[in-house]
């Protein structure tokens, strides 16, 4: 049994296919890399050999290592995990190097063969890396086609002589978004990259690689590297044409990451001296910073929650499993502003049938010409071909006639945010449907179990929320009601498998998971601008922490009279039990001078009249005097952090979030809230309940009771535990 | 313990840094022997009397490189017994050859020594030999590197100095430089460089100007706002190290930075036993320096923490000394210098700098100390401080005594 299966035909062309055992799709295991190699050298021992052929017999080449193996390997090799790993990277640099060489053998001046890679569907990491070694691409037109080394969006980087034979084919700016972008290419765009070297029909993919090797030369069969005065594109580090580029990219990269994740220093310190050195060389440097990586804490994390956990929300952990499958095949929406025709176009791209429906016709066509607009700005980016957007377009029906729900099997109602209108909406979507038509509301702060009362049937009622923008944020998070029963759930789920995003399902309260985490984080923001913290201190600090988006830029983002009611109403509603706020003045203040947020193009910062944001409004300084003696930088990072983890902790103790794991992925993909350490829980585990401990109780006296630290934060730390020794991984 | 002495002092014009500057044509090996030609001339110099020739020198490649010091000495003519010894601490290295043959003095280690420095920038150029620092990551990212000019923008940016203060105070530096030249202050230093045939190539610094005034500076455009802001965005790495700044104003350009020059100085040090042999007579005595670390990403405010350092050693007071002279790197560098010791303008830089002058790296260390003392017997001044901020982060300081 092997997942190399090996071959060799009349013409003498070995052909050496992958085949994993039992997956869908091909991964690469400690075991299976064995398996490669000797079928590498079984080929080269053979008489007379032609050439070598480097296929798949499934519809993709490869997924890339197994993450899950080398999670569990990080995880249980304890003391001499870096010897065991440099080993084994560098057996998979010999078995790359070997085919590389094929067979070529200077003494007795042995030409080597030809070696194609031939690639069906999709490749990524390894299995990119694999064709990388050979010395001819050819990939197939499928449209599943995508090819790249994703490595840096898990916190690895390619460390399979990746990165070294890309910096060296391609140079520092040809390989800058493949190696530290981490972006897949479809077969067109991996050619005119310089990843592949040729697209060719599917059915032609063999007979396109045995002519390759028919007709290649001895000068094809070696590599820019192999041959004498190699010369790196673009030029080396100390080289005149290369310093300056060298200079650049590492600023670059270190401004952009903020220095936070050890996967990009990796990547561009095997990059850099892997330059200054021969090509083998270069392979074992590359394999010593990667095994510096492999040994960083929040690398583990990083995988754990962008790889293993969120592919597992995304294979339906989280669903009922007793459950049938129940794709949505028609889906209405109410409400075509922002969001709903988000959900449109995701759910029309994803082949399901839409009625888009707003109170009348023109503003329901609307809805639908938004969704135009993003199909025809992924047309300008070839990203979508004129014939799909026709055909998309072509699937949302824009009306203001309830009477055309009766055939959906999903109802979304995505009306403006306020209980009331969305109450009128479902009622009135009620009379339309079937008693068993699941309906779904698309709210961030509204409970689900007061929403559900609107309806016939609260079992058949559910919550998703969706982000904004709908089309690139990839979380869902779906709330289950006090009533919200399992085929609601299910539906939900299996509607968010459909569109390709990732779920985390939760249950009822005010704001749900992730507001609740965000609201808190931008108040922070805004306390510190009332106790005259620097305006840029707070935001850069947000930055420095791994934030996509500083408190104040956020709240602009979404609204600061919004933010000033909640204030408000709270203070009335609570009475002489409010705590006064250090927030409270700072939002009033905002309001009563206009500063609304973005939406009125004035708020914490100053923008153009396009809606471009300029600089921090200078006024904040004058009404909150920066204070003498400013806090440190982490000072500013702990609070943003602690105050988001908290509040996770928080609901976590309240079974709102009923897994810390779907804590974690829901807060990086709804909020990018650190992912550099793996999310909040993962944030916890780094810094330690010890410390932890520490900061909520100095962060309680001097900034208030909100830091005061969860029982659970006590409990785990007399039990010597982190939050992960929580679920059984 | 000895004492060291300056015994004498010289430079080169500073001609421009360009290929029509007119030591473009000169090798770096020939304008360093020029200068010790010249010092034993004038001076009529027995040369085994020399322990070692320390050269300040930054891009040690090329015609720079193995070792120039000892090539300039075999060139020059001087014993055989003499050594030589190439050193960089980039700005600072002409300065850092003096401290060096100085302390070496007051230890006991040599009677005499030729020190000084040579930067032939429009042949080998700024950067040319590469630097870890610079580029590679195992080190940038935590450091935070940036180049110098937005260094100088970060000064300038946190200590709140403005365009108009930038160009207002490069403007004072070439009308400062332009009357010294007119009241012949360099002249009993400042060599003309000749061919081999005696011919004379150039004998006054060509970049200061006699008509520069702040309009005419201010159409210069920054020099480094667009690596700064957009490629690479070095200021996202230099707010990794100041977060408290929301951006970094780029208000340094060509007209208030350093001139890129070529050139040469040295320095005649000796004990006081070497002038009593020699019957030279001393000028000024060495009394102290310093050398200190600092931020690598603000990088250029060394000079104060070495002037701090070196007045606490000594018990002094900043008020103490009569005469500064701040290497004018940067506009930048010199204001804060101002700001943090609340020295006046006219007890600093009072015949100009390296803006009006320019900076040849390796040299300007030596050259700035020979101007502070030139200036501190003309205007009969006790003591005088000579600093220079240094690249990475790094900052160097020398007290003198006029004797």
């Amino acid at each position: 049994m092997t997942d190399f299966k090996y071959s060799i035909d009349d013409d003498r062309i070995a052909s050496i296919i992958w085949d994993s055992e039992g997956k869908s799709i091909n991964t690469l295991t400690l075991e299976s890399s064995v398996e490669l190699n000797n079928a590498i050298e079984r080929a080269l021992k053979e008489d007379n050999l032609k050439g070598i052929i480097i296929g798949s017999n499934k519809k993709d080449f490869s997924a890339g290592m197994d993450l899950i193996v080398l999670q569990s390997m990080m995880k249980e090799s304890k003391g001499n995990f870096s010897g065991l790993a440099f080993k084994t990277i560098m057996e998979i640099h010999r078995t790359l190097r070997k085919l590389e060489l094929a067979g070529r053998d200077k003494k007795s001046k042995k030409r080597s063969v030809p070696v194609v890679w031939a690639c069906p569907g999709l490749s990524a990491g390894i299995g990119t890396e694999i064709g990388l070694a050979c010395h001819y691409r050819i990939v197939s037109d499928d449209p599943r086609v995508k090819v790249g080394l994703p490595e840096t969006l898990v916190g690895l980087f390619p460390f399979g002589g990746g990165t070294t034979r890309l910096m060296r084919s391609l140079g520092a700016l040809g390989s800058s978004q493949i190696l530290l972008e981490g972006k897949m290419f479809s077969a067109s765009a991996a050619k005119s990259v310089g990843l592949v070297d040729e697209v060719v029909e599917a059915k032609n993919l063999i007979n396109a690689a045995k002519e390759w090797i028919f007709n290649a030369s001895e000068e094809d069969t070696y590599k820019p590297w192999d041959k004498a005065n190699f010369k790196v594109p673009g030029g080396a580090p100390y080289q005149p044409s290369g310093f300056l580029t060298f200079v650049g990219a590492s600023a670059m990269v270190n401004g952009r990451t903020q220095g936070l994740y050890p996967a990009h220093r990796a990547l561009m310190s095997a990059a850099y001296e892997g330059l200054l050195v021969p090509f083998e060389d270069a392979l074992r440097i590359e394999a010593r910073w990667a095994v510096k990586l492999l040994t960083i804490p929040s690398t583990y994390n990083m995988i754990r929650s962008l790889f293993v956990n969120k592919s597992a929300l995304e294979k339906g952990r989280a669903r009922p499993k007793d459950i049938a499958k129940q794709n949505v095949k028609f889906l209405g929406i109410i409400g075509a502003g922002m969001m709903g025709s988000g959900i449109a176009y995701v759910s029309a791209m994803a082949g399901i049938n839409v009625v888009l429906i707003d109170a009348s016709k023109s503003t329901a066509e609307a809805g639908k010409g938004k969704v135009g607009a993003i199909l025809q700005e992924g047309v300008k980016r070839r990203k979508t071909t004129p014939e799909e957007m026709k055909s998309v377009l072509a699937r949302i029906n824009a009306t203001d006639d309830y009477n055309e729900l009766k055939d959906a099997d999903l109802i979304i109602e995505a009306v403006f945010e306020n209980g009331q209108l969305k109450a009128d909406v479902t009622k009135k979507v009620t009379k339309y449907i079937s008693k068993t038509t699941i309906i779904a509301s698309n709210t961030s702060t509204i409970p689900i179990s007061d929403l559900a009362k609107a309806s016939i049937n609260e079992k058949n009622f559910v919550g998703i929320h969706f982000f904004s923008p709908v089309h690139k944020m990839q979380l869902l998070e779906i709330i289950k009601g006090e009533k919200t029963g399992d085929r609601a759930v299910s539906k939900a789920l299996d509607f968010a498998k459909q569109i390709r995003k990732t779920p985390i399902v939760v249950n009822d309260s005010r704001y749900f998971y992730a507001n609740r985490c965000i609201i808190p984080y931008i108040n922070e923001g805004v306390r510190m601008v009332g106790t005259g913290v620097k305006a840029a201190l707070i935001e850069n600090g947000a930055r420095q922490l791994g934030m996509p988006v500083g408190p104040l830029q956020l709240i602009d983002e979404t609204s600061i009279d919004l933010a000033n009611q909640i204030s408000t109403a709270t203070r009335n509603a609570l009475g002489k039990k409010y705590i006064p706020d250090e927030s409270d003045d700072v939002l009033k203040y905002m309001v009563e001078n206009g500063r609304l947020g973005r939406k009125v193009n004035a708020g914490f910062y100053n923008y153009d009249e396009n809606g471009n944001r300029l600089n921090l409004w200078p006024d904040i300084a004058s009404a909150w005097p920066n204070h003498p003696n400013q806090p440190d930088v982490d000072t500013v990072k702990n609070r943003l952090a602690l105050i988001q983890a908290l509040e996770a902790i928080r609901a976590f103790e309240e079974n709102v979030l009923m897994d810390i794991r779907d804590g974690d992925v829901g807060a990086i993909l709804g909020w990018g809230c650190i992912p550099w350490a793996g999310g909040p829980f993962g944030w916890l585990d780094l810094m330690g309940t010890e410390k932890i401990l520490e900061l909520c109780k100095q962060y309680s006296n001097i900034y208030g009771q909100r830091f005061i630290a969860p029982r659970l934060v006590h409990d785990l730390h007399k039990r010597q535990q982190k939050f992960y020794d929580l679920v059984a991984q | 313990m000895s004492e060291a002495y300056i015994y004498d002092s010289i430079r080169s014009p500073r001609a421009k840094g360009k290929k029509d500057g007119a030591l473009h044509e000169v090798t770096a090996v020939k304008l360093s022997a020029d200068m010790l030609r010249a010092l034993k001339n004038r001076n009529n110099l027995d040369t085994t009397l020399i322990a070692d020739v320390i050269w300040g020198n930054v891009t040690q490649v090329g015609e720079q490189g193995g070792c120039l010091a000892r090539s300039a000495v075999l060139l020059a003519g001087y014993e055989i017994s003499v050594p030589g010894l190439s050193i960089n601490r980039f700005c600072a290295s002409g300065l850092e050859a003096i401290n060096l043959a100085a302390n070496q003095i007051k230890a006991g280690a040599g009677d005499a020594y030729i020190a000084g420095g040579v930067e032939m920038m429009s042949r080998v150029p700024m950067g040319s030999d590469g630097a870890a620092v610079a580029v590679d990551p195992d080190l940038t990212f935590g450091s935070c590197f940036v180049p110098q000019g937005i260094a100088a923008d970060i000064i300038a940016t946190e200590f709140g100095f403005s365009r108009q203060d930038l160009d207002l105070y490069a403007v004072e530096s070439h009308k400062r430089a332009t009357n010294a030249w007119k009241n012949g202050r360099f002249k009993n230093s400042v060599i003309p460089i000749n061919d081999q045939n005696g011919l004379m190539i150039v004998e006054k610094d060509e970049l200061f100007r006699t008509d520069t005034t702040l309009e005419t500076l201010g159409s210069l455009k920054p020099s480094f706002k667009d690596i700064g802001e957009n490629m690479p965005g070095f200021d996202n790495v230099a707010k990794l190290k100041y977060p408290h700044l929301e951006r970094i104003e780029h208000n340094h350009h060509a007209g208030n930075s350093s001139g890129i020059v070529d050139g040469a100085s040295a320095i005649l040090i000796g004990s006081k036993s070497f002038g009593e042999k020699t019957g030279f007579k001393p000028r000024a005595k060495i009394l102290h320096s310093e050398k200190v670390g600092s931020d690598p990403t603000i990088m250029l405010t060394g000079p104060i923490p070495a002037t701090n350092r070196l007045l606490k050693n000594r018990g002094m007071k900043i008020e103490d000394v009569d005469l500064f002279e701040v290497n004018e790197a940067f506009s930048a560098v010199v204001l804060r210098f101002m700001q943090a010791f609340d020295v006046e303008q006219d007890r600093i830089n009072v015949n100009g700098g390296a803006i009006a002058l320019g900076h040849p790296l390796g040299a300007t260390g030596s050259m700035i100390l020979g101007t502070l003392l030139d200036e501190m017997e003309r205007s009969n001044k006790g003591l005088g401080l000579a600093t220079l901020c240094v690249a990475s982060g790094m900052g160097s300081a020398t007290l003198i005594e006029l004797v």
